[in-house]
């Protein structure tokens, strides 16, 4: 039994690959790959993979990992874009694995396609695909991403108007996926800006008419490293799977720190 | 009867207030960007279009217009505001590209030093300039 053979029971690989379905054609998908304990530095690899127009970016990256190298490593766990799990830069911009249909990337004029998939950018790579989510994390919990009030408990629930509630539901739909954080370049610079996704939860909570707590989220923000260095680049509005207006967010909140009293 | 206590809050907490320089030179950006396309552009229009543009320029050309104190404060308020827009601007642009902290520290301090001499040499001469110094023809 040769090394790879182990790696390959070992690392949840299907067996044998399954009959090729009906209209599928062979592209190319390349991706980045780095193993610590091996590679000094990141490198490209190749695969050949059938795929449906209808297929997902997901379901080819399983595909190489169930049948032809159990050693690929990345996150998935719903495959539906609601946990935010399998962000990864596809085709060079940042998406959700599981919200990129193949048809969409499909190179025209009959050409051979080829998907290339890479890490997110700006996180420490783990493995592969897998990044340390640590960093943004941090600048997350940073910005008190919960209902702050004071004085005593309401003896009822906090009741807010629709009008209220509209102010900030476009910030309420993050998934934490990390695609607008690491597709700005300031994040990618080993300063410690919080970055869109800390902004927006930010944003969520600053406009909302029950928190007590904006003024100090505001100041947090007010810092050095907050709201004062983005660029208005929209890589962020351009990279977020549920189409959140980040940088227009960011503004409101730029605009909220000038004009509060 | 129970008591219905809607909003029983505490009166907020007052929030640290800091002087934030960041916030500062955001509003400076965007101000002195606004006036600098007055000035700039009022400049070039008189400088290379107005009455035969740039061939009319010579010593007697700037000696005309720096008599005036309107001119003087012009050219004035131009260079302060472009050299500090400029400046601050190149200053995130180090914030931002440089990698190490040396590497930033010492850009930086070219490019304060840059500022201050260009800021007093550009200065100096708006409010020094004399007129009569004999030109050579």
């Amino acid at each position: 039994m040769t090394a790879a053979t182990v790696d390959r029971e070992t690392s949840g690989a299907r067996g044998d690959q399954p009959p090729v379905p009906d209209g599928a054609i062979t592209i190319t998908v390349k991706i980045m790959r780095f193993n610590p304990e091996v590679d000094s530095e990141p490198r490209w690899e190749s695969f050949g993979v059938p795929a449906l127009p209808t297929d997902r970016v997901l379901n080819l990256l399983h595909y190489v990992k169930w049948y032809l190298d159990g050693t690929l490593t990345f996150r998935r766990s719903c495959a539906h874009g609601i946990c935010g799990s399998d962000a990864m830069q596809i085709n060079g911009v940042n998406r959700l694995a599981c919200k990129v249909l193949v048809k969409d990337l499909m190179s025209g004029g009959g050409k051979h396609t080829t998907i290339t998939v890479a890490p997110i950018k700006g996180l420490p790579v783990h493995k592969d695909l897998l990044v340390d989510m640590e960093p943004f994390m941090e600048a997350f919990r940073a910005v008190k991403p919960f209902l702050i009030t004071y004085g005593n408990e309401p003896t009822r629930e906090r009741i807010q108007s629709a009008a209220d509630r509209e102010r900030f539901d476009d910030t309420t739909k993050c998934i934490l996926c990390a695609c607008c954080t690491t597709s700005c370049p300031v994040f990618w610079n080993e300063g410690s800006y919080f970055g869109p996704a800390a902004i927006v939860n930010a944003h969520r909570f600053i406009f909302d008419s029950r928190d007590e707590g904006s003024q100090e989220r505001l100041d947090i923000l007010n810092d050095a490293e907050g709201v004062w260095r983005c660029r208005t680049t929209f890589n962020c509005t351009d990279a977020c799977p549920r189409g959140i207006q980040v940088t227009k967010a960011i503004q409101e909140v730029k605009r909220a720190l000038l004009f509060r009293r | 009867m129970t008591l219905a206590l809607d909003k029983p809050r505490a009166p907020r907490r007052p929030a640290a207030r800091r002087g934030n320089f960041e916030l500062v030179s955001w509003v400076f950006m965007r101000v002195s960007g606004l006036a600098l396309i007055v000035l700039v552009l009022g400049h070039l229009f008189i400088m290379n279009i107005l009455d035969g543009g740039v061939h009319r320029i010579n010593f007697a050309f700037v000696a005309g217009r720096w008599s005036s104190p309107f001119w003087q404060v012009w050219d004035l308020l131009m260079l302060w505001l472009a050299e500090l827009h400029g400046a601050n601007g190149l200053r995130t642009v180090i914030n931002d590209y440089a990698r190490k902290d040396g590497t930033r520290f010492w850009l930086k301090i070219m490019l304060y030093v840059s500022v201050v001499l260009i800021l007093f040499l550009g200065t100096y001469v708006i409010f020094t300039f004399d007129a009569t110094i004999p030109t050579t023809h």
